[in-house]
């Protein structure tokens, strides 16, 4: 099976990134230990203790050897300032940063199909042109600006959106997806454009192909040509694009949690790094790195599910 | 109708009747007269070929007869009647209930016509469903029926393949199972076999020919292979420069060419009882520029018979025999044409400036 075929490259990716976010997250300026004992009780002798507490002064390592077990059974440490368990302050976190950007996603692309197809449909038309610029306008926004905007439209203004904070879904599904929202927009107008502009792009080079022409001169409708004909090949970029996004929109969601006050992942790895709670940062880090190997993964496989010649093989027995 | 004539059952409707059928394209360039001007006319059961060199504008001849090119930047003129339904001022909403269900196409390359992602099943059963209401089973057991009337082994399993799992051949027998699947009564073939290598573009003609006689259908083959309809086609036309320059009963085309450029498509036949996959690239010299074509018969550059006439004034198709036509002032194997090709020899060189060494001139004198 593929995803079989593809699960030892999957692996060799997770050892790799697991030893490149210990590495640079220890390579991190500033010392751990004098940020524990704060200035005033920041003795020399007083930080040694810690750090040989800690394992700092152990080898590199033999210091991710000790992490990595650990990891492995779940136990990422306890922060160097709450004390709180590494894993549980995480676990408590994720699901507030997964729902965002995956609403994110949606959102972006439930806007970027039709409105990609449309434009490629209507190629070199002003429909067409419309689009092209308000997606490149969209682009050039930053994503803390369409935060801004959007609170002060939908918060300020209208007043029926949240600005602030979070409400879990298990408290109040309704309150909940109100507090989602905007982040999410947020997060998705960006994509959107991106999306937009790709699926255009795939689609106007699907539109020219041979089938299409073939599926027109059989009596298939417009729309059906579009959508089941040509959206389905012109699609292979959008999906792999919006595996690698997934990086871009859990970058954006350290600035979107800060700016909006959720409690998620994003803003927890952005306190970390600011106090070198060194312990969090890595399993933080090391939580985010693996989700994201995990999710361009899963874009593989639905790639040979969306494209067939892959799953067989592009050399498989011609008859 | 003026120039085309019917091959036989005068007074019939024809099939198709293209008439004075012009299709420029707006470029940046300039205006590019694709088609300039053209008119035949299918009858039912009977083959039409369509041969001319790489540019001569056969493939949009085919897609302006089909009604399949872009309204933007397209300026298209005559008519195209089918069945005596005009088809030029028809909008896509007609024109799908006549696309698949009475009119179809098979393209070149078999290996980009059918959708790479979708199954061959469906892509036979979809027409069925559009044109016929044939759904579920009933459109299974005929897409079956069909794969194997177009010669594919073990039909069933092949329902469920992608094209991807199929040889060129195989897949260019899958788009003719689609383009028949609804039974129409014309089936245009844009260069079906180029794509293919000779001994299944002998296969893939034959079933052509087959399912024609079969389904009394109408049927233009496109191509830039004198050799690929020289024993298929009831009657052939010579396009050049976006015009047909010579028509004629196919036996009369090859008895008795006129016009200078068939006898150089001709020449480039190696042996006619040989499958020929030969490129036309055998004649000296290349296709006229078709955004501003200047005065005089296109073909004169490259011409051995040409004269000072033949650089100003354009010919226009005047009847030889029976349904044969041609454009050309000195027609080849006339008096005229004789004439013409000894003053060029005589001189070393065309009216148009073109060298014409003996040993060309007396391949040519041979040929005619
Ligand atoms: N959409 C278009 N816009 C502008 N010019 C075009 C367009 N389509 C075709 N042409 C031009 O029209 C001319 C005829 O093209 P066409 O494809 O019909 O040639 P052909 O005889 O089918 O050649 P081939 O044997 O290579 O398929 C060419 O010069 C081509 O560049
Ligand atoms: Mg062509």
């Amino acid at each position: 099976m593929y995803v079989l075929r593809r699960l030892p490259s999957l692996l060799a990716t997770l050892f790799a990134v697991s030893l490149l976010t210990f590495l640079m997250t220890s390579l991190l300026p500033g010392d751990p230990a004098l940020q524990i004992l704060g200035a005033e009780n920041a003795t020399p002798e007083a930080i040694a203790a810690v750090r040989a507490d800690l394992g700092l002064d152990d080898p590199l390592p033999v210091r991710y050897l000790h992490w990595i077990g650990d990891a492995l059974t779940g136990d990422f440490g306890r922060s160097y300032r709450t004390n709180e368990p590494v894993s549980e302050a995480i676990i408590d976190r994720l699901p507030v940063t997964a729902e965002i950007g995956i609403l994110a996603i949606i959102i972006a692309l439930l806007v970027a199909i039709p409105v990609g197809m449309l434009s490629a449909y209507r190629a070199g038309t002003r429909t067409d042109k419309l689009i092209s610029s308000t997606s490149f306008g969209l682009l050039a926004v930053p994503n803390f600006m369409v935060a801004i905007f959007l609170i002060l439209i939908f918060a300020v203004w209208l007043g029926v959106l949240p600005a602030t904070g979070w409400v879990n879904f298990t408290d109040n599904p309704v309150q909940n997806l109100r507090s989602a929202l905007l982040p999410a927009l947020s997060l998705a107008i960006a994509e959107m454009a991106v999306y937009t502009r790709l699926l255009r792009t795939d689609m106007i080079g699907t539109l020219q192909q041979d089938f299409v022409t073939m599926a027109r001169v059989k009596g298939v409708s417009n729309r059906r040509i579009l959508f089941r004909h040509a959206l389905r090949p012109s699609s292979f970029s959008l999906m792999t694009v919006a595996g690698v996004q997934v990086g871009a929109i859990i970058g954006g969601s350290v600035v979107i949690e800060t700016l909006f006050a959720l409690p998620g992942v994003g803003r927890l790895l952005l306190e970390a790094v600011l106090v070198r709670d060194l312990l969090m940062v890595q399993g933080v880090a090391l939580v985010i790195a693996v989700s994201y190997v995990v999710v361009n993964f899963t874009v593989d496989i639905l790639y040979s599910y969306l494209d067939p010649r892959i799953s067989h093989g592009r050399s498989a027995a011609r008859v | 109708m003026t120039t085309a004539r019917p091959l036989d059952g005068r007074g019939n409707e024809p099939l198709l009747e293209v008439d004075d059928l012009r299709t420029y394209f707006d470029t940046p360039r300039g205006v590019v007269k694709a088609v300039d001007g053209v008119s035949l006319r299918v009858d039912r059961g009977k083959t039409l070929g369509i041969v001319g060199e790489s540019g001569s504008g056969k493939t949009v001849l085919s897609r302006s007869i089909m009604n399949l090119l872009p309204k933007n930047n397209t300026i298209r003129e005559g008519s195209v009647r089918f069945e005596g339904r005009e088809l030029t001022t028809m909008k896509n909403k007609e024109m799908r209930t006549i696309w698949g269900a009475e009119m179809a196409m098979i393209l070149q390359d078999p290996m980009t016509s059918l959708n790479p992602v979708t199954k061959i099943g469906d892509q036979i059963t979809e027409s069925l469903g559009i044109h016929l209401g044939e759904k579920g089973k009933v459109a299974k057991a005929h897409a079956v029926d069909l794969l194997k009337s177009v010669g594919i082994p073990a039909a069933e399993r092949r329902l469920g393949e992608y094209p991807h799992q199929l040889s060129g051949g195989m897949r260019q027998r899958v788009t003719i199972a689609i383009a028949l699947a609804c039974g129409p009564k014309l089936l245009v073939a844009d260069e079906p076999t180029t794509a293919l290598d000779v001994t299944v573009q002998r296969q893939i003609l034959d079933l052509l020919e087959t399912q024609q006689h079969e389904r009394n259908m109408g049927l233009i083959i496109i191509t830039h292979d004198l050799g690929v309809v020289a024993g298929r086609a009831d009657e052939i036309a010579v396009m050049y420069a976006g015009r047909i320059v010579e028509r004629a009963p196919t036996r009369e085309l090859f008895a008795r060419t006129r016009m200078p450029y068939t006898e150089g498509l001709l020449k480039s036949i190696p042996r006619l009882h040989q499958p020929s996959h030969t490129r036309l690239a055998a004649i000296p010299g290349r296709p006229p520029d078709l955004v501003d074509p200047g005065p005089g018969c296109p073909f004169a550059p490259r011409c051995n018979y040409a004269q000072d006439k033949c650089l100003t004034e354009t010919p226009v198709l005047a009847p030889h025999a029976a349904g044969h036509e041609a454009a050309c002032h000195f027609p080849v194997g006339t008096t005229a044409g004789q004439d013409a090709l000894a003053r060029n020899l005589a001189a070393g060189r065309t009216a148009a400036g073109t060298p014409l060494d003996s040993s060309t001139a007396i391949a040519t004198a041979g040929a005619a």
